[in-house]
């Protein structure tokens, strides 16, 4: 075969400003993190508050990860993520109660035992919420915002009033495993393992979410099909499955945020999904729709944001949130790492 | 013209109020390169997005290599050997070259020799292999849009104005691509504006106006019919 005509082209290097500007989110964590530093006199303090606003923002990337998925592939404005939330703490803290025996043993490994049982029961009963919720609710509204706005909220009431019924309506409380209990001492900081487990999960769960964007065909579906559903299907793929496997997929982890977020705050409501979603909407707003990496680093932004600023000035720490989001808006509107195009 | 790899069968699409397609009937010979001409809005790229299932037909049939492809879904269409090129080039931005092409081979991995051929015909895209493909430039992205659809062997190429608005090099660059791909035997739909490709290209051609075909014959018939392609298209040869 001949070969192409005269076209040599090269790419221009880059100046350093133009290298950094895609790393310009990621900085921003350390930035506020040192920040919190010269703001917070007392290091031991900075050190746990730090400790405290990763955990937070690890448990609401948990939570917010399928969400945003779903609104960038799918385009759909779920409401209702907050149901599955819901269900999957409660779901979770029946199957601890149920393992008190292995809860309260003093045993590090009868307690992420419970717990990885608790976590696997959440996950698979709002997997399966998650895929009746898609065929019943999402399904016949695609393409109208308004009423996937309606028809979710809708679901999520009643999934709340379903928690009422089969639960009662009072809150439940629920101790965390005796080996979770405390704190430890590192650089005069008490830092509470709970919260450390909830860091070191919330990293295992992003490096798997990465793993399997980047690194997997399935991965390059997603991705592709939050850029251009329509070219996917063109190519061969059927997109249908896989908005079906990613709203499954979303809500299972929104299940395990769940069993997270009520062990973190060491209750469960009907309606504690319900007042996650304000922070969950912050998160995937400010991270960009459909970005994973996005979603992750705007989470840690807003736990680290909510403790320093607790700290500091709690009156204030009631809007931090909100200033955050617009200050990131002013700066990127369509947020930090946008996928998808506004639509 | 016998057996024919796709037959459109009095096709009528809608799309919200507008009536695009109002009756069209087109054959495309197995082998060959079929032209679709016409102006600005006549239904061309109605037409293939009909086919490849993206808007549906009202009304009549479509048929690919002897199936009834009309009610089937997109995705099936597209494995049962149709590769889709349109008119927007579909290119995910956020994913380097590689990645698109990996996305386009459907079967399997991507066979070597064959992605050999396809860097012959677009050397640039070896280039920019690990590069993101928002950050190409028009002509590179149109490349990768045809290459995708070159990198696995199709019964049918739908091919959507793959020259629009490139530089003379890069259409050159297109046109043999296109030329090889015809070699090799490939079964094509080009819609295409600039008359000197399509009359260095196309073997058949149809000629569309107001949502149907007004006129289909051999291509150099019509290449060499000024006064035909004055009454069909509005073309003065002079401007090509």
């Amino acid at each position: 075969m001949s070969m192409a005509p005269e076209h040599a082209p090269t790419m221009a290097r880059l100046s350093l400003a133009q290298r950094l500007a895609p790393w310009m989110p990621v900085l921003l964590v350390p930035l506020l993190v040192v920040a919190g530093l010269l703001a917070i006199p007392n290091t031991s303090s900075w050190l746990t508050l730090t400790v405290s606003g990763l955990a937070m923002g690890m448990m609401i990337f948990l939570m917010a990860s399928g969400l945003t998925l779903v609104f960038g592939l799918m385009d759909v404005i779920n409401f209702g993520h907050g149901a599955f939330v819901s269900v999957g703490a409660f779901v979770g803290v029946s199957v601890l109660l149920l393992l008190g025996g292995m809860t309260g043993a003093p045993s590090l490994a009868l307690n992420l035992a419970a717990m990885g049982l608790a976590v696997i029961g959440a996950m698979l009963a709002t997997g399966a919420m998650g895929w009746a919720f898609e065929k019943v609710i999402v399904e016949p509204v695609y393409g109208h915002h308004l009423k996937q706005i309606l028809v979710t909220m809708g679901g999520l009431i009643v999934v709340e009033q379903l928690i009422i019924v089969l639960w009662g309506p009072e809150e439940i409380y629920i101790s965390r495993p005796e080996a979770l209990k405390g704190a430890i001492t590192f650089a005069g900081a008490a830092l509470e393992k709970y919260r450390l487990v909830a860091v070191g999960l919330g990293l295992v769960v992003f490096a798997a979410m990465r793993w399997t964007l980047r690194r997997t065909k399935i991965g390059l579906i997603v991705r592709a099909g939050v850029e251009n559903g329509e070219m996917v299907q063109a190519l061969g793929y059927r997109l249908r499955l896989v908005f079906v496997g990613v709203f499954i997929a979303g809500s299972a982890l929104a299940g395990l945020g769940g069993v997270m977020w009520g062990l973190y705050q060491e209750v469960v409501s009907a309606h504690m999904g319900n007042q996650a979603m304000i922070l969950i909407f912050i998160v995937v707003i400010i991270g960009g729709l459909g970005s994973v990496e996005g979603c992750f680093i705007g989470a840690l932004l807003v736990g680290l944001m909510q403790n320093y600023v607790a700290f500091l000035e709690p009156k204030v720490a009631l809007i931090s949130n909100i200033g955050l989001m617009v200050a990131i808006l002013m700066w990127r509107p369509m947020g930090m790492i946008p996928v998808v195009k506004a639509k | 013209m016998s057996d024919p790899i796709l037959r459109l069968e009095g096709v009528y699409t809608n799309i919200a109020q507008y009536h695009i397609l109002q009756g069209v009937d087109l054959e495309v010979p197995r082998a060959a390169v079929t032209m679709l001409l016409g102006r600005n809005g006549v239904g061309k790229t109605t037409t293939l997005r009909s086919i490849i299932g993206h808007w549906r037909a009202h009304q009549g049939r479509i048929v690919l290599d002897g199936q009834d492809i009309t009610r089937i879904p997109t995705p099936a269409i597209a494995r049962a050997g149709v590769g889709f090129v349109p008119e927007d080039m579909g290119i995910f931005a956020n994913l380097t070259v590689e990645e698109n092409m990996v996305l386009a081979a459907v079967s399997g991995p991507i066979n070597s020799a064959r992605l050999d051929w396809v860097f012959q015909a677009f050397p640039p895209l070896k280039t920019f292999w690990k590069s993101e493909a928002g950050n190409l430039s028009g002509g590179q992205k149109q490349m990768l849009s045809i290459a995708r659809a070159m990198v696995e062997e199709r019964r049918l190429y739908l091919i959507d104005e793959p020259t629009k608005g490139l530089a003379p090099a890069i259409v050159s660059t297109m046109a043999r691509a296109l030329r090889e791909l015809k070699a090799q035997g490939a079964s094509i739909l080009l819609v295409e504006q600039n008359f000197s490709v399509a009359r260095a290209l196309g073997d058949t051609a149809c000629v569309m106006d107001d949502g149907r075909i007004v006129w289909s014959g051999e291509m150099r018939e019509l290449a060499t019919d000024a006064s035909l392609q004055e009454r069909l298209m509005g073309l003065s040869m002079e401007a090509h």
